[in-house]
């Protein structure tokens, strides 16, 4: 039984992974560069909804709401400020421009909120789901995560399979400069993959601060680095891949919690990526580019 | 008097820098009008400048990003501080003892840097980074759990706890697992990092001149290419790589001797580091030791020069960083600076366009 509460925990903290892996891949496929800030978006969506709730005293579906607004505009922000000058540069200086961001979101909540833990309120109030005459109890937040975040990648691939927008994204990220020939406006199409990707993040940061209430202004760096490996680990910019990469990154670390090293368990993580990779260098979803001369 | 290469003077005005940036230095030590701040900073420069150096070595000259340099100098330290703890009473000679401690660290870190080497360097661009991020974050958890003791009857390790030792008696731990490794002697100084950045630069300098430096510059230029002229590519890339994390290793033994306790936390050999370090490097210029130097310098001195600012120095400190991207790598910026020097030099900038 101890087994299937783990791996309901894995799958729970998985699709957390999943939601922050699918604002990773999505940027990367369109923007061709590794936005380390997005793991600090997930914590500003924290620090939202732990305001409305907790200070305020809004009602959390609400407080949520806020956080996906304040997130999708900041997303769209930085890559207004930060990133769109960037465009045709080398994609080195766009790196070191999004860790140049993700410092300043975390001393921005560090100056508003102070360096001290603060406990998260749990948004989901549902009862726990108890099976098995109560041998085996998995909480609601474990499954509110796991069923939003299939809601959401089924929602995202069918937005970007089905619409108009969603097509234009696919062309961009194929060829920047067909899609412009085309018609499609490159800018905005690039800034709206930036908007969805950031509400995804306050979606996540609510979810895994809920799970794990504790939220600092570090909050979201190990995440974010865990589900960009999740996204590396599915094939970077595919969207089942980012989500079957995160849900088996979730289960690797939380069975290897429980059952080898809770000290080693990151070191076992990384060890399976760095396996999958060598046996498949895009990884499992990934498409393998053939080099021309 | 011969005349030098271009290159060559090139070196030596780095050179120079250094050495001359040595001299002001104890100048100011010795007229007290450095302040103990200050002067406790002087050998973490050491250290940064040595491992800019030598992740520019990866980035700049083999063309690879690498996001686990920390970990390499985790490596170098540990390596080189469990030695120095281990010898630190029947080898009593510090600057020999220091010596065969920066052998240790080095030889260390280039065998982790071949072993990791092999399998990552076959990947490419941003996998190939996401795999160095990952051994790097290998490499500090494994150290993070390592306990290690020493007695009677030889050398004890668990990857447990300290009680799994089972030492005896007179046994000594030497590496507590998280709490890492206590009481190295404090062996490095300014002038010993001084010597060992110069060794560094003179490593890297001469490689980047040598068959081997030309062989791997023309792998990062066109990969294909230099395929197809008979230039082994794994074996160059490899050499490069070994290179570059045996000077890391070296940075290490520096920062561990400085340092009474020393233990892998994110914040000095996790992926953070490793990103500062590569910070130093973009920020610097890609494929210029000197400017490695130079932003290693300005970007560990700018948060002790912001300090008056209290709470508010880390936020300049990301501000300003991404304004000098923005300014040094943005295209607009770059055609607005081309406009600018025209104006006010027009006859240099109408001899670059003939």
């Amino acid at each position: 039984m101890s087994f299937l509460s783990y791996l309901a925990n894995g799958i729970s903290l998985g699709s957390v992974y999943a939601l922050i892996a699918l604002g990773y891949s999505m940027v990367y496929g369109i923007a061709k560069m590794l936005n380390f800030a997005h793991g600090d978006v997930i914590m500003i969506g924290g620090y939202v909804v732990f305001v409305g709730v907790s200070n305020m005293g809004v009602h959390p579906l609400l407080a949520i709401l806020i956080s996906m607004v304040v997130c999708t505009i900041l997303g769209v922000t930085i890559e207004r400020v930060a990133y769109k000058p960037l465009r045709g540069a080398s994609p080195l200086a766009v790196l070191i421009t999004a860790i140049g961001v993700s410092y300043l979101l975390q001393n921005i909540a560090l100056l508003i909120f102070g360096s001290d833990t603060k406990a998260f309120t749990n948004v989901v109030t549902l009862p726990n789901l108890s099976l098995f005459d109560g041998k085996l109890v998995i909480s609601s937040v474990t499954i509110v995560t796991i069923v939003v975040s299939i809601v959401i990648m089924i929602g995202l691939t069918l937005f970007v399979n089905k619409t108009k927008a969603g097509r234009a994204m696919t062309a961009v990220s194929e060829d920047k400069g067909a899609a412009q020939l085309m018609g499609i406006n490159v800018n905005g199409t690039i800034a709206l993959t930036f908007a969805i990707g950031s509400s995804l993040a306050a979606v996540a940061g609510v979810l895994l601060c809920s799970a794990y209430p504790s939220l600092t202004p570090y909050t979201g760096s190990m995440p974010g680095i865990k589900a960009f490996v999740a996204a590396v680990f599915g094939g970077i910019g595919s969207i089942p891949g980012a989500f079957i990469g995160g849900i088996l990154l979730g289960v690797i670390e939380n069975l290897s919690k429980a059952y080898i090293s809770s000290q080693l368990s990151d070191a076992i993580v990384f060890s399976v990526l760095i396996i999958v990779l060598l046996v498949k260098p895009t990884g499992i979803l990934g498409k393998n580019i053939q080099e021309k001369v | 008097m011969k005349k030098l290469r271009k290159e060559t003077k090139n070196n030596l005005i780095t050179y120079g820098i250094v050495i001359l940036t040595y001299i002001i230095v104890q100048i100011l030590v010795a007229t007290g009008n450095m302040s103990s701040l200050m002067q406790g900073l002087l050998v973490p420069f050491c250290t940064y400048v040595i491992v800019a150096i030598s992740l520019n070595l990866t980035v700049g000259v083999l063309g690879e990003l690498s996001l686990g340099h920390a970990g390499f100098m985790c490596v170098g330290a540990f390596s080189s501080a469990l030695f120095s703890l281990a010898v630190k009473d029947s080898f009593t000679v510090a600057p020999l003892r220091f010596l065969c401690a920066i052998l240790i660290g080095a030889l260390s870190a280039a065998l982790i840097g071949f072993l990791v080497g092999i399998p990552v360097l076959r990947l490419r661009g941003d996998y190939l980074a996401i795999v160095t991020l990952a051994f790097g974050e290998i490499i500090k958890n494994i150290i993070n759990a390592i306990y290690l003791g020493i007695d009677g009857n030889g050398i004890h390790i668990s990857l447990k706890d300290a009680m799994s030792l089972g030492l005896s008696e007179d046994g000594r731990m030497l590496i507590k697992g998280a709490q890492g490794i206590t009481g190295t002697p404090h062996d490095s100084n300014f002038t010993i990092g001084v010597v060992l950045v110069l060794v560094t630069l003179f490593i890297v300098l001469n490689f980047m001149d040598s068959r081997s430096g030309r062989a791997v510059m023309s792998i990062r230029d066109n990969r294909i290419a230099a395929e197809s002229v008979g230039i082994d590519v794994t074996r160059y890339k490899l050499i490069a790589f070994t290179i570059s994390a045996a000077l890391a290793g070296v940075a290490g033994v520096l920062y561990a001797h400085n340092l009474s306790t020393l233990n892998a936390q994110p914040k000095n050999f996790g992926y953070n580091m490793s990103i500062l370090i590569l910070v130093f490097v973009v920020l610097g210029g890609i494929g210029s030791m000197r400017g490695s130097m130079i932003a290693a310098v300005l970007l560990t001195l700018l948060p002790e020069v912001l300090r008056f600012m209290a709470d508010y120095r880390m936020l300049i400190y990301a501000i300003v960083l991404i304004v000098m991207m923005l300014f040094n790598w943005s295209p607009d910026a770059i055609n607005m600076r081309k406009r600018l020097m025209a104006k006010i030099f027009p006859k240099k900038s109408q001899k670059e366009e003939a």
